[in-house]
């Protein structure tokens, strides 16, 4: 036995064992995700077990080096890792920005000791991140963004506001860009770390037209922040901010997920399926979420080994994101009339519609499908004067 | 097994590039047996070329004296073959009736490969009998008489049919024509009595054959594989096929893609370069992300079938829908952006859009292919 099919074998053999059969099921909805954190409430014993158990071992960042909370695997390993959690259908034991987003910023221009500090709590699941990136001003035009931070020796007083914050009222702490010098406006941003219980942060959910505030407005009066907070170089935290964003938009992407979850045609037919225009949809959908798939596959392959184009997670992004608008517009249709509950506990509480309604931010947050075309077409085509 | 070449893999596809960007060329190949009116449509002094490199024996077991790789490396092949539009007989003799004489006895092997390992023989594979692929109906029939069988029926656009020393027939031997069972592959010889064939050139200039078989009588020793039981085999052949068709899509699709990037750099309108017009650049990017996912869809079916995956199957046509989608839009985008050059027999664009055609109806289409998507999945 080969030294990796050995390690399948001991990853198949642990999972039998210590992933509650509960943990096994798909999350139907957003509480059935474990985003840990000091407010968290666990919806039952096996989800926090099943996050105790993970972290324990370090699975709940399985690639990251073990000082720093992960288990150490090779891209190989973390990929076999992958594909036995898939194969049994388990559920992630923790989601996380943390995981996701400032844990690999933190990995490339974290300090040792912010590494072992924050990294440790991100695989623990014990601090929730939120992100205040966007501003009312500053969308796809984000390094307009200006909240600003004075300078006072030995911290910066910040002032201002973010938006489309996602979970900042559930959050513990904040990765934030702030202005830390006016007079330059990619080399004046700096990339800060901070408590959302300072004094001067509040926050106020925003009611989307899925009927649910996901997303923030995040308010800074004259919030005290640590120098030491900052993650990377003054003023340099554009630098982070984008190798950050490959993060989340290779997470947006939803590169790595599960087939049997991804694909439609067969979940539709539960329904039944009678309309031959409306299988024919779904066949050619499943054809492009299978071809998308392999693309998540091949693409993290890559990523692990310097392989991807630098800019290759805003394509993933950009037909990641289109093609889960589409795939929940094919759900609706299937389902129905049934799939319109908006409130009755037979939908879920309209998780169809309010899911649905959801995707449409997909192409949105975390940089619009028309920036991510803007950045192929300059980064990875070099067309002209874009 | 990680999404991407081995260092093996990357060193053939090397060698295949050079190879087909120094020989394969439209100006040397595709256009010179086109104007030639050639009734092969491809050059044979290529074909020896290819067995010189070793490609004709990539999927040739090396007990058979081959190279006995995979999928894989047969479609790093086929996609500078696409890139190219290098017409000749790979696809349909070392991959596809490679494939099916890997299944036959010894005395076939030892019959048949040689001359496809030297590249001095071709071989086309006869499935098909009407103008849309349908290999799940095989109404031809073989009847056993005397020492072997009679086989007699009709085969459709035949690719390569008319230069083909040797046709691998799929006939039916047992059952209704629409059985699952009662098929045998048959190895019949271009002379064999009672064979003739009429020959099409297809809109790519490639060529084509409509094939009657009268009563052909062939030896018990022509079979390949099992009698009755040549299914398996059979859609071992198919899979070959659609896998390798959609390595030259991609192919095709980069190459369209590469020549329509490159004109939107050159090309200057309204006294600027097109390329700096957003509403180019956004097509230009959506469809860089189509060819990236269609190459990823046909990488993991090569290595399921080369892995003997039983995912393999569903794979195989999401990749060959996939790769015939992307290229589709690769070669319309190519002609369009092109304007009016685009539209002359001078420039090579339109060339690429009539390969695309032809090669997205060979061994099933989109629709095919997502119909069959469709019914793996169950629904």
């Amino acid at each position: 036995m080969s030294d990796l099919e050995a390690f399948r074998a001991e990853i198949r053999a642990w999972l039998e064992e210590n992933c509650p059969p509960e943990m096994r099921q798909p999350a139907r909805s957003d509480d059935d995700i474990c985003w840990g954190g000091r407010k968290f409430k666990f919806k039952n014993e096996a989800q926090k077990q099943w996050l105790e158990r993970c972290a324990a071992k370090g699975y709940t960042v399985p690639d990251w080096p073990k000082p720093y909370g992960g288990a150490g695997m090779s891209p190989a390993e973390a990929k076999i890792w992958r594909e036995e959690m898939n194969r049994i259908g388990a559920r992630p034991p923790l989601s996380s920005f943390g995981i996701w987003m400032l844990g690999p910023a933190l990995l490339k221009f974290g300090t040792e000791e912010q590494k072992v500090h924050y990294l440790n709590q991100i695989a623990r699941g014990e601090i929730r991140w939120c992100q205040g990136y966007s501003e009312p001003g500053s969308g796809s035009d984000l390094v307009s963004l200006q909240t600003y931070g004075e300078d006072k020796g030995d911290h910066w007083v910040v002032n201002g506001q973010k938006i489309w914050t996602s979970y900042a009222d559930k959050a513990d702490w904040i990765f934030c860009l702030v202005r830390t010098d006016k007079t330059n406006k990619y080399q004046g941003i700096s990339f800060l770390l901070f408590d959302m219980e300072s004094p001067g942060v509040s926050t106020k959910p925003i009611l989307l037209i899925s009927g649910n505030s996901p997303f923030c407005e995040t308010f800074f009066d004259n919030v005290k922040v640590p120098k030491y907070q900052i993650v990377g170089e003054l003023n340099r935290g554009w630098d982070v901010a984008k190798y950050l964003l490959g993060h989340e938009r290779e997470m947006i992407s939803g590169a790595g997920g599960n087939d049997r979850l991804n694909t439609i045609g067969a979940f539709a037919k539960r329904n039944g399926l009678e309309d031959p225009l409306l299988r024919a949809e779904l066949a050619m959908f499943d054809v492009d979420a299978l071809a998308f798939s392999a693309m998540g596959e091949k693409f993290l392959d890559e990523i692990k080994v310097g392989k991807a184009h630098p800019a290759q997670p805003n394509m993933m992004k950009y037909a990641g994101t289109e093609l889960n608008k589409r795939r929940h517009e094919l759900l609706m249709a299937a389902g129905g009339s049934a799939a319109l509950e908006w409130d009755s506990e037979a939908s879920g509480g309209g998780s169809k519609a309010r899911t649905w309604l959801r995707t449409k931010a997909n192409s949105i947050e975390g940089g619009t499908s028309e920036v991510m075309l803007n950045v192929i077409s300059k980064r990875i085509l070099d067309l002209p004067g874009a | 097994m990680p999404l991407y070449h081995t260092e093996d893999q990357a060193m053939l596809a090397d060698t295949a590039r050079q190879f087909m960007s120094d020989e394969g060329t439209i100006a040397k190949q595709l256009r010179h047996w086109r104007d030639k009116q050639c009734k092969d449509g491809f050059g044979h002094a290529l074909w020896k070329q290819f067995a010189e490199l070793g490609f004709t024996g990539i999927l040739v077991a090396e007990a058979d004296g081959g190279l006995g790789m995979g999928h894989v490396e047969a479609g790093i092949v086929l996609e500078e073959i696409g890139r190219n539009l290098t017409p000749s007989p790979f696809l349909t003799s070392s991959v596809m009736a490679a494939t099916a004489l890997g299944g036959g006895s010894a005395d076939l092997r030892g019959r048949y490969l040689p001359g496809l390992l030297a590249g001095d023989s071709v071989f086309a594979v006869a499935i098909d009998e009407g103008p849309k692929h349908r290999p799940e109906r095989i109404a031809t029939r073989a009847e056993r008489a005397g020492n072997g069988f009679r086989i007699t029926g009709g085969k459709a656009f035949v690719v390569h049919g008319g230069s083909a020393d040797m046709l691998v027939v799929a006939a039916r031997t047992a059952g209704a024509d629409d059985d699952n069972d009662g098929i045998t592959l048959f190895a019949v010889p271009k002379d064999a009595a009672g064979l003739s064939q009429d020959a099409v050139r297809l809109v790519d200039s490639s060529m084509a054959t409509h094939v009657k078989l009268d009563g052909v009588q062939v030896d018990a020793d022509a079979v390949i594989g099992e009698v009755d039981a040549g299914r398996e085999l059979l859609n071992r052949v198919l899979n070959a096929g659609r896998v390798g068709a959609a390595a030259e899509s991609v192919g095709v699709a980069g190459g369209a893609f590469d020549m329509t990037t490159t004109y939107l750099k050159q090309r200057k309108q309204f006294g600027q370069l097109i390329g700096e017009f957003q509403a180019l650049q956004h097509r230009a990017a959506h469809l860089y992300s189509e060819l990236e996912i269609a190459r990823a869809s046909v990488i993991k079916a090569q290595q399921l079938l080369d892995a003997g995956s039983d995912k393999a199957e569903l794979m195989v046509s999401v990749a060959k829908a996939k790769a015939g989608k992307a290229a589709s839009l690769a070669v319309k985008e190519g002609v369009q952006m092109h304007g009016g050059i685009g539209m002359t027999d001078e420039y090579d664009i339109g060339l690429y859009m009539k390969r695309d055609r032809a090669l997205s109806e060979f061994m099933g289409d989109m629709y095919y292919h997502a119909e069959r998507v469709a019914q793996l999945s169950g629904y």
